[in-house]
């Protein structure tokens, strides 16, 4: 099939960036949406022009690096999938489509698709752990945990930190991703020592990241690649409320 | 010695240099393993292993590059001990490693399911699956802290599956006859990567760890001897950088990228190891790479990379072809007993889990036979309906449904595969186009891991005083052919509790040797050279993309380096390789400057060192005048074509040490089993 790209570049942070059109020729269904940008880039650089920079590694759709955001969506068309994941059969010749990378205040660009996610592990060394030193711990089966919760956790836990919840937010707020972790940690025993400070440190912390508020539009649930439920954001309220009530 | 027969004029010239360099063989490599009883050796190293006291750990700097299960494991547990971490990766987090694909699960020792395990049985399949080409005392050491992993993980919140009473979960992997496979749904590296994420994170929030991401290594610094910092590219702004060491930890996974398709990510390399080879550190047992049975095939010259379906699928796949050659029949329209489920038949004692090289070997031959599916016919079916059936059955039971209708059956069996393996299901889904829950699934054997890597000795130092190799970076445990759900678990054992331990041995010296600033001439002196590699290649300017270069390179390695190999094609393979080199120092075209953001200049050093080590695997390769684990010699095989291991003459690691470009010379460390039997290996 034959399509029109619509591209964002922008040199680096510093510089102003615009769209710029491309057309491809000769793309099979079975491309991913990576493997279409790799035969644009080879055309590109045998062209003497530069490639377009994109992140991306696993191309699997679990380390969470890949992060375009396709004719409005992050991640481009289709439930719980990953750019790298997305395949061409979901468009058709002919088509126009259009590119950008994340857009928000915590993300700056790095250069054309690429942004800084960096504010995300910032969160996570705020509170998104258990203080276990190795060489701390009991037997693993020591310590049961309800069938149910085990899986609750493992769902809240199975968020690949991409950024597509805040890229999908009208105020970029990054509520889904802190809330997984928060979530996880709170469903779990191992979790409760740390659970009131937690909630509290990484709060502030996604704050001071300049992300926005929540006004639970839902899209971020909606265009998360690995389903992770709003019913998150609900408890890291509850979470949150919790330790600031019985704070010290 | 190598014997090499002349079969072709031009092989002539450089079969005779490998004679040369291959005569000189130096003294045997030691390497330090505790004496006494196998299972005695760890607890005596570590209660004699010198120590460094807190205070002197706060002055003591550790570099750890790559931040995978190894490396964060390492880099976390080594600044709870109070050294002063400083950690590298090229994502653009620590979270990225390619850890994270690992799916389907981690082996410990536990003996949870009353089963039988032990940590003898755990060491006796790690070596016998590695077709006895593995270190024992490493390999024993690794089964003993394996329980430990799993409390670890558990206690840093990693929601492993769990039964109804609230007890953890195990499965079955190839090459094992007990379930000692812990897990979390289709995503266990995933779920152990972040466990070791959050560690490192908390230490980067308390300041013991410096994170350094988006930056690549570009060669080790080395300082009287010994290993003492390295040259780093920032990737964003493309400015080189000396960051100082007294020990320097690589982490950095292995080296499948040579073949330009395998389940590796993207930006997995080899140019850390392989600087570090060059700068002395010996390249053990390069040509030991693992080919998975079960991958989603290749659909067509675009593809840039290959998707595993994980080996757990063949706890309750069976995989089969068509007993007609070219049955051009829809899977579901071949009747049972026209089915060859070869694996069940070849290898009735274990089945559908014979180990990865066995099942891959299996796989090929039965494509190169004509018996193939698929429109390539490069494929075999992995299929689940009978246990969608089974499962059913099960369910209904449970739920009390006496006269279940089939279609209950195929729902309620479907739901307990989907809890089992939905996200593999839903990739598989993805990729293809097809609904594996209907139809088989098409698989066929793609490059997955390498079980070769720097040599290192019982403390994981390489002949380089000072640097380390950990994880899939080290050549140690796996011998020739890894057990599935084996390399989370030497990842994590190097990074939590061996490493911390054994560096010990080392930095106790060292005490008194102070930070040694980056201006000396040392470091100078290396990132003038860093610079001036990367000044060449900007300069050449020639006609041709680096993806050209890296898929001529992976063709020939996986046509005559793969799953099989003979002599007259390695000799092939070399002499071609040396020509890719070549061309590529003279017509490669690099976009950009050198200043800025530019993926391409990354890929170009990689390659690069691809195309240098692609070249060694060779080497190695036609140096095993032998077949073992996933080192298939076709010259080497038994009647019903199974590996022949000749252990009179083969029983060594083979160490590399990097001379000049293209001349390598061997060292050996023979391999000494005195508590496993050495005995052909069989499946059947």
């Amino acid at each position: 099939m034959n399509l029109s790209l619509k591209i964002w570049r922008q040199k680096n942070a510093n510089s102003e960036g615009k769209f710029q059109q491309y057309d491809v020729q000769g793309i099979s269904e079975d491309m991913s949406f990576l493997e279409m940008f790799d035969v644009l880039n080879e055309r590109l650089i045998n062209e003497g022009d530069t490639p377009v920079a994109f992140d991306h590694d696993c191309r699997e759709g679990i380390c969470g690096m890949c992060s375009m955001y396709i004719n409005g969506q992050p991640h481009g068309p289709g439930k719980n999938v990953t750019t790298c994941q997305l395949h061409m059969r979901s468009f058709k010749d002919g088509d126009t489509i259009t590119v950008e990378p994340w857009r928000a205040k915590a993300f700056p660009i790095v250069k054309d698709l690429a942004v800084n996610r960096s504010a995300f592990d910032r969160i996570i060394s705020a509170g998104g752990y258990v203080s276990v030193n190795t060489g701390n711990a009991q037997d693993a089966n020591s310590l049961p945990i309800a069938k149910d919760n085990a899986d609750d956790a493992f769902m809240a836990a199975a968020c690949i930190g991409c950024g597509a919840c805040v890229a999908a937010c009208v105020n970029s707020s990054a509520m889904l991703f802190t809330s997984a972790k928060i979530s996880q940690l709170a469903l779990l025993p191992q979790g409760q020592a740390e659970r009131a400070m937690r909630a509290e440190k990484m709060v502030a912390q996604m704050d001071t990241e300049g992300f926005g508020a929540c006004s639970v539009t839902g899209a971020c649930e909606a265009e998360c690649p690995k389903g992770i439920s709003l019913e998150n954001i609900a408890r890291m309220n509850r979470e949150y409320y919790g330790a600031v009530l019985s704070s010290k | 010695m190598v014997v090499i027969f002349i079969d072709l004029e031009i092989t002539t010239y450089n079969s005779l240099i490998y004679l040369i360099n291959t005569k000189f063989m130096s003294t045997m490599l030691d390497a330090k393993i505790p004496s006494g009883p196998i299972n005695e050796k760890w607890t005596d190293f570590k209660s004699h292993v010198p120590l460094v006291n807190p205070a002197n750990k706060r002055n003591i700097e550790v570099i750890v590059v790559g931040t995978g299960l190894a490396g964060a494991s390492a880099a976390a547990s080594l600044a709870e001990l109070g050294y002063k971490v400083k950690a590298f990766c090229f994502q653009d987090s620590p979270r990225r490693a390619h850890s994270i694909a690992a799916q389907g699960g981690i082996n410990a020792a536990k003996n949870y399911q009353n089963d039988g395990d032990s940590v003898f049985r755990l060491f006796y399949d790690t070596i016998k699956g590695g077709d006895y080409r593995a270190r024992e005392g490493n390999v024993h050491r690794l089964a003993e802290v394996s329980g430990s992993i799993i409390d670890q993980c558990v206690a840093q919140g990693v929601p492993f599956a769990r039964e109804y009473g609230g007890l953890l979960s195990n499965r079955s992997f190839g090459g094992t006859q007990v379930q000692r496979t812990f897990y979390a749904a289709g995503q266990t590296g995933q779920q152990l990567l972040l466990g070791a994420y959050s560690a490192l994170q908390r230490q980067i929030g308390l300041g013991n760890v410096t994170m350094m991401t988006r930056h690549e290594m570009m060669d080790v610094v080395m300082i009287d001897g010994k290993a003492r910092g390295i040259i780093a590219r920032d990737l964003i702004s493309g400015k080189l950088e000396r960051h100082f060491g007294h020990a320097v930890l690589l982490c950095t996974g292995g080296y499948g990228n040579v073949f330009y398709l395998s389940t590796n990510a993207m930006g997995s390399n080899v140019s850390a190891t392989w600087k570090a080879h060059r700068k002395g550190a010996f390249f053990a047992n390069p040509c030991y790479t693992q080919i998975h049975p079960t991958c989603i095939p290749v659909s067509g010259d675009h593809q840039s990379k290959l998707t595993l379906m994980s080996e757990s699928l063949r706890n309750d796949g069976r995989i089969w072809v068509p007993k007609k050659q070219n049955d051009t029949r829809l899977s579901i329209d071949i009747p049972e007993e026209e089915r060859d489920y070869y694996l069940e038949r070849r290898y009735p004692a274990f089945g559908n889990l014979v180990p990865r090289d066995i099942a891959s070997r299996a796989a090929k031959e039965r494509c190169d036979a004509g018996y193939g599916v698929g429109t390539s016919k490069m494929a075999v079916y992995l299929d689940f309906a009978e246990a969608i059936l089974r499962y059913g059955k099960g369910e209904a039971n449970k739920q009390g449904i006496h006269e279940a209708t089939s279609e209950q059956l195929q729902e309620m069996g479907k739901g307990v595969i989907k809890e089992k393996y939905g996200n593999l299901f839903d990739m598989y889904k993805q990729i293809t186009g097809e609904d594996p829950y209907q139809l088989p699934m098409r698989i066929y054997p793609a490059v997955h891991y390498t079980m070769g890597g720097l040599w290192v000795d019982y403390n994981l130092m390489t002949t380089v005083p000072g640097l380390y190799a950990l994880g899939e970076a080290n050549f140690s445990d796996h011998g020739a052919n890894r057990l599935g759900a084996s390399a989370l678990m030497q990842g994590l054992a190097d990074g939590y509790f061996v490493l911390p331990y054994t560096i010990g041995a080392y930095l106790a010296s060292d005490i008194r040797t102070k930070a040694i600033p980056t201006d000396s001439p040392e470091f100078v002196q290396a990132e003038i050279e860093v610079q001036e590699r990367i000044n060449k290649m900007m300069s050449i300017k020639g006609t041709k993309s680096v993806d050209y270069f890296h898929k001529k390179l992976g063709k020939i390695m996986w046509d005559k380096c793969g799953m099989a190999r003979n002599e007259k094609g390695l000799n092939e393979a070399i002499l071609e390789i040396r020509g890719l080199i070549k061309e590529f120092w003279s017509d490669v075209r690099i976009p950009g400057d050198t200043d800025e953001f530019n993926p391409e200049l990354e890929k170009a050093g990689r390659v690069a060192d691809f195309l240098e080590l692609g070249e060694l695997m060779c080497v190695d390769a036609l140096n095993r005048n032998e077949s073992c684990g996933g080192h298939f010699r076709e010259e080497y095989q038994t009647e019903d074509g199974e590996a022949l291991r000749d252990d009179e003459n083969f029983a060594y690691v083979a160490a590399w040490e990097y001379k000049a470009p293209s001349e390598f010379e061997l060292h050996k460390e023979d391999l000494v089993f005195e508590n496993v039997k050495i005995a052909q290996r069989s499946y059947k």
